[in-house]
């Protein structure tokens, strides 16, 4: 009983990222002189800020060809194309650690994980402050008419939710509502990609894109939810319903 | 000869250089990187009609590089706001034959050569055949027609056509009683529309205008822009602008005129009937199913201003609201 107890414990710790207390402080002092954590968490951070010091750039004419004639609705694109990409790339880590046996890569999750929410958010506020003047009358018809809007307006809840109980106090202090609630990040990247979906006019090619990468991604870890099950059913037969459960 | 071709070298032929100088700019830009930090690249360019200090955008031919054309009058029908700059005008459009991305034509349009260009007439007319496009031009005065431009996804510009009020160019070709519409048709090419090797519509692309509305005169068929002959990216060698109907109505590089007694099929319509109907006025009153027509992106207005109000018909509703009497326009839209 004991061992399938910690069995259970080390698969969760490993699939979905709950971390126990004694876990979390065993973990900082194994790893924090681990190169791939001190050199690699910077760096991975630097990337992420690229896009945003690009346009930047490319907005104060600096680099670039300009934003072009219509300057909000580049940003706007710009912005939301960033948010889907790191959404996508933060829902990537568990399936490529998987592919890869790679586990380090989870160092990573919750970084990727925030860039999505930073690149939605300035989405987000391009949206309110640009591209409808703060005009709230607008934004409230927008979100309560325009189905791509409402899924889009959901998305940014629910990111704002993971993005304020993103530390390690929050997540200590949640237990486990913390993982129910991170689960929502499956939900944001289907509603991400569905709201460019039904945004696009009509060349659903790039939408197409992104459903597909995100198809595979979840599609896997279904897969692996599958295997498991089997894997349980076959070596803890009575435990497999109180498993399940859980 | 009523379009001046400076050192006998096809519009074509200038587009396609000035495609390639617009490459190697952005070359030489990506490569300065820093050394180009600060300098406008407008300035190493030569001076166009309307020098947009801001510039921005991907560079695309100085007007100078498109001929003159001559003989060009102002006309009443001009509404006195500020027009666009060619920069805008040029830089930033619909037309998917060319890709889907605003930006694609102004890049890919110059494979399009827009002479010698020939148009199909056919259908409840007198007079019907195979025409130069010559034939089209010649018999008229050009007129400069600045139109407001209402695209259906919510951004507008003014622009400066120039152009022949549509009724002139039709009457030659005396419709007959059952004329009851005007269909047209873009060209389809692969080799000169790469975007058509995608079916992301029906090609070709197709257009229709009730006879009322084509003899209407606020409509005209645009043979240039600031009183330069067409870009390609811009429609040519002739599209048609009707002022009053969102952009996608308006449709580019005409190849087939069809009088008919039935209403012709349109491109979007047939693409999205529940999102495009056949008539397309510019009405506030009626919302595109996923986004709001009661406000428009001014382009080039700027990045803090906030969107202005869409008039109905476009602002052209005491010219053209009589067209549609007893037409319910909320089906009709």
């Amino acid at each position: 009983m004991a061992t399938v107890m910690q069995w259970q414990a080390c698969t969760m710790a490993s699939t979905c990222g709950e971390i126990s207390r004694r876990n979390a402080v065993m973990t900082t002092r194994t790893t924090v002189r681990d190169p791939v954590r001190w050199f690699g968490k910077p760096l991975v951070f630097l990337l992420g800020l690229l896009p945003a010091l690009w346009i930047g750039l490319v907005a104060f004419g600096i680099a670039g060809n300009g934003l072009g004639a219509n300057p909000v609705e580049a940003l706007l694109d710009f912005f939301g194309n960033w948010g889907l990409r790191f959404i996508l790339i933060g829902l990537a880590v568990t399936p490529l650690r998987k592919w890869t046996g790679w586990t380090k890569l989870t160092w990573f999750r919750r970084m990727l994980g925030l860039f999505g929410a930073f690149y939605v958010g300035l989405h987000f506020r391009t949206y309110l402050v640009l591209d409808q003047g703060l005009l709230l009358s607008a934004i409230v018809e927008d979100v309560l008419k325009r189905p791509f809007i409402t899924l889009g307006m959901i998305a940014v809840l629910l990111l704002l939710a993971m993005t304020l109980t993103s530390t390690l106090a929050a997540r200590r202090k949640l237990g486990k509502r913390w993982q129910q609630l991170h689960y929502s990040a499956y939900v944001v990247g289907i509603l991400a990609v569905w709201h460019y979906w039904w945004q696009v006019k009509k060349d659903i090619t790039e939408p197409l894109v992104y459903a597909g990468i995100l198809s595979i991604l979840q599609g896997s870890r279904v897969w692996s939810y599958v295997q498991k099950q089997r894997l349980i059913a076959r070596q803890h037969p009575s435990e497999q319903v109180k498993l399940a459960k859980n | 000869m009523l379009i001046k071709s400076r050192d006998d070298i096809k519009p074509s032929e200038i587009t396609s250089e000035s495609q390639y100088l617009n490459r190697r700019q952005l070359v030489a830009g990506l490569a300065a990187g820093a050394i180009a930090a600060g300098c406008s690249r407008a300035d190493d360019a030569k001076p166009s009609v309307n020098p947009s200090p801001k510039s921005g955008g991907i560079q695309v031919a100085e007007s100078t590089q498109y001929s003159r054309l001559e003989g060009v009058v102002t006309s009443p029908y001009s509404t006195p706001e500020t027009p666009n700059t060619f920069d805008e005008v040029t830089s930033y459009n619909n037309f998917y034959e060319f890709g889907t991305g605003k930006t694609d034509p102004a890049a890919r349009a110059d494979t399009l050569k827009p002479r010698p260009w020939a148009i199909e007439v056919s259908g409840e007319a007198e007079k019907t055949g195979t025409f130069d496009i010559e034939d089209f031009i010649k018999p008229h005065t050009l007129e400069e027609r600045i139109y407001r431009l209402r695209c259906v996804e919510a951004w507008s510009m003014v622009v400066p056509w120039v152009g022949i009020p549509l009724a002139s160019i039709l009457q030659q070709f005396k419709p007959t009683s059952k004329a009851k519409y005007v269909a047209l048709e873009t060209l389809v090419d692969r080799e000169q529309m790469p975007g058509q090797r995608y079916s992301v519509l029906n090609w070709p692309y197709r257009e229709g205008l009730t006879i009322a509305e084509a003899m209407h005169p606020l409509t005209i068929m645009a043979v240039g822009l600031y009183g330069r002959v067409l870009p390609n990216q811009n429609g040519a060698p002739m599209r048609l602008v009707v002022p009053w109907k969102y952009g996608f109505k308006s449709i580019k590089s005409i190849v087939a005129i069809r009088f008919t007694e039935r209403q012709p099929a349109t491109s979007w319509n047939l693409s999205a009937p529940n999102e495009y109907g056949f008539y397309a006025n510019v009405n506030p009153d009626v919302d595109h199913p996923r986004w709001s027509q009661a406000r428009e992106r001014r382009i080039g207005a700027g990045v803090f201003s906030p969107k202005i109000e869409t008039l109905p018909f476009n602002g052209y509703g005491d010219a053209v609201a009589s067209l549609y009497d007893g037409i319910d326009l909320r089906r009709n839209f």
